[in-house]
């Protein structure tokens, strides 16, 4: 899930609505889409905003920690693999924005709100890439709990959201795969130590990986109005159950130990108990304080500011030959 | 697969398919380096696409070295387990990414010769090196309209823009004559129908550069010195890093399965 903690606010009763709003909760209701010209609350398309730009944030940023490994990656083919799914992760950036500028707002006003802290991207790329095992837990954890997000999303009721969501859960779901290949290799085939790479980065991104579906139901204020439009279709404890199921037997045919000791499946449920992660550690990051968050700020927004050249000279060309065109136009008549 | 021509020397062969395996390979890593820092989210998509073509030519290349000198080494035992004197890419590639425009100019610089190239190596004898040409060469040319149209762009865009890429230029262009410079391989490469003579690119290299200068309105430098060395394995400081970085894993863990 990229994106966590999407402010909104409390959802209204259906007497407090005005009669656009009840027309449009009932079109929501329906399960018909919204599409970028007709008419919604504001509070909807402020909510989709910074879900959107959030999530695309977080593609962008995303692209840092694995990118930390292509130079490093240890053959030819991984180093491609690993060069397709970042070049994915930008085109899902690219996608993203453009659904959000469907919503009025620039890619450029939302980077410089990423720019100026304004808004978030997802905590876990606040964590560092130290291994090649980390390459491939990235791709199986949090690529899976991206996806188990992704997948309800394509069912988000905002046209242009839902749609590029379909797009992203194909290649993500490939990602995915790439990630536990990796790991298979290395668990399955590897030396010790490469089996102690991947055991050292599953102890370091279980839990950062929980922390993706965002804080637990009881605390999660923002959660009731995003499902109340269907913004968002499941809730973060449901999502976070279902890949905590998924993840526990993929975990174990890798030989890996989650690290945790309440571990343990209940009968009663059909699910496995599990611990809460660490909130305090989530707000700490969310806040800023994450092992490397400084650095990824600092990175894209100095790609940026060293970058402004580049697009000043593109700019100026393009209006030269603009002036050219209309001056040729002019000669022409 | 075709069979090896049998009138070449193999040595010389393999000697030549590492040259052209260890251009793509290096340019290809360099190119990765911007991975999430590129001025524009277009561009870190442009470039991570130019990166992801130049490793799998590296993989097609390396790969028939490897069949040729038939020891048993694969593009990986190649591209991994050889040090820096072993390495014969052209000086220019191992070049230091700098800003922005200097990585622009350098892959203009190279794709313009490495269009020629290709153009040239879809007639060679060798069945195996004229299928791994067709196939670079569609990637190749795309590769080429993009750095050519950019250097273009920037050089007649704003006065900064166009200093920075004038100085790009000024800084690169020492590095190309290497590129156009036969020795003994390459002549051994000619005569076995191969590949073309290295001389007989420049003609066509310099029209499509005095074009595209032309129109970025970039004047080509005045110097005459010509760096060389890479194709013999004599490089710059440069080069040894990029290796303790691509080599790490295979070097720190001998013997691991990836």
């Amino acid at each position: 899930m990229y994106a966590q903690m999407v402010k909104a606010e409390g959802a209204k009763a259906r007497e407090e609505m005005s009669p656009e709003e009840r027309a449009f909760q009932d079109r929501i209701d329906r399960g018909e889409k919204i599409e970028p010209k007709e008419w919604m609350p504001e509070g909807y398309r402020k909510t989709l905003i910074r879900q959107i730009g959030q999530h695309a944030h977080s593609e962008i940023v995303g692209q840092l920690p694995e990118g930390n490994w292509i130079t490093r990656a240890p053959t030819l083919e991984r180093k491609a693999i690993l060069l397709a799914k970042v070049q994915d992760e930008a085109g899902h950036g690219l996608y993203l924005y453009s659904a959000a500028e469907s919503l009025g707002v620039s890619r450029d006003e939302l980077l410089a709100l990423l720019h100026n802290g304004k808004m978030k991207y997802s905590s876990i790329f606040n964590y560092p890439t130290l291994n090649w095992a980390d390459i491939g837990t990235v791709g199986w954890l949090v690529d899976g709990a991206a996806i188990m997000n992704q997948v309800q999303l394509q069912k988000t009721s905002y046209g242009p959201y839902s749609r590029a969501m379909i797009r992203i859960c194909k290649e993500e779901s490939f990602h995915q795969r790439q990630g536990y290949d990796i790991l298979l290799k290395m668990c399955l085939q590897g030396t010790p130590e490469q089996k102690e790479m991947a055991q050292d980065a599953m102890n370091r991104f279980w839990y950062p990986a929980l922390m993706m579906f965002g804080p637990s139901d009881k605390d999660s204020v923002h959660s009731a109005q995003s499902m109340q439009w269907k913004i968002k279709i499941n809730t973060n404890d449901e999502l976070r159950q279902k890949f905590v199921d998924q993840t526990v037997p993929q975990a174990k045919y890798l030989g890996l130990t989650i690290p945790d000791e309440n571990l343990k499946w209940n009968e009663e449920k059909g699910g496995y108990d599990f611990s809460e992660p660490n909130w305090d550690e989530f707000f700490d990051v969310i806040n800023g304080n994450g092992p490397c968050n400084v650095e990824r700020l600092e990175a894209r927004v100095t790609a940026w500011e060293d970058g402004a050249w580049f697009r000043d000279g593109l700019m100026a060309h393009a209006e030269k030959q603009a002036s050219r065109r209309a001056a040729a136009r002019i000669a022409a008549e | 697969m075709a069979t090896a021509t049998p009138a070449v020397d193999q040595a010389a062969f393999f000697e030549w398919l590492c040259r052209m395996g260890d251009n793509c390979l290096i340019l290809g890593h360099r190119v990765s380096e911007w991975c999430g820092h590129s001025p524009v989210l277009e561009e870190d998509i442009a470039l991570a696409n130019t990166a992801l073509d130049l490793i799998g030519q590296t993989q097609l290349w390396l790969g028939l070295a490897g069949d040729v000198e038939g020891k048993g080494r694969s593009a990986d035992a190649l591209a991994y387990l050889r040090d820096a004197a072993q390495f014969r890419n052209a000086l220019l590639v191992e070049r230091p990414n700098g800003d922005f425009g200097n990585t622009l100019m350098r892959q203009f610089l190279f794709d313009a010769w490495h269009m020629e190239m290709l153009r040239a190596l879809q007639g060679s004898t060798d069945a195996r090196v004229a299928e791994i040409a067709a196939k670079a060469a569609k990637e190749v040319a795309y590769h080429l309209e993009r750095s050519a149209d950019l250097v273009i762009r920037l050089g007649d865009g704003t006065e900064e823009s166009h200093a920075r890429m004038q100085k790009a230029l000024d800084t690169l262009w020492p590095y190309t004559g290497e590129l156009f410079q036969s020795d003994a391989v390459d002549q051994a490469m000619v005569a076995a129908g191969i590949a073309p003579k290295l001389e007989d690119l420049k003609a066509a290299w310099d029209r499509s550069i005095a074009e595209v200068l032309a129109e970025a309105t970039l004047s080509v430098p005045g110097t005459s010195f010509q760096h060389k060395g890479g194709k013999t394995g004599r490089h710059t400081e440069a080069l040894g890093f990029i290796l303790a970085d691509m080599q790490f894993l295979q070097r720190a863990y001998p013997g691991g399965t990836w």
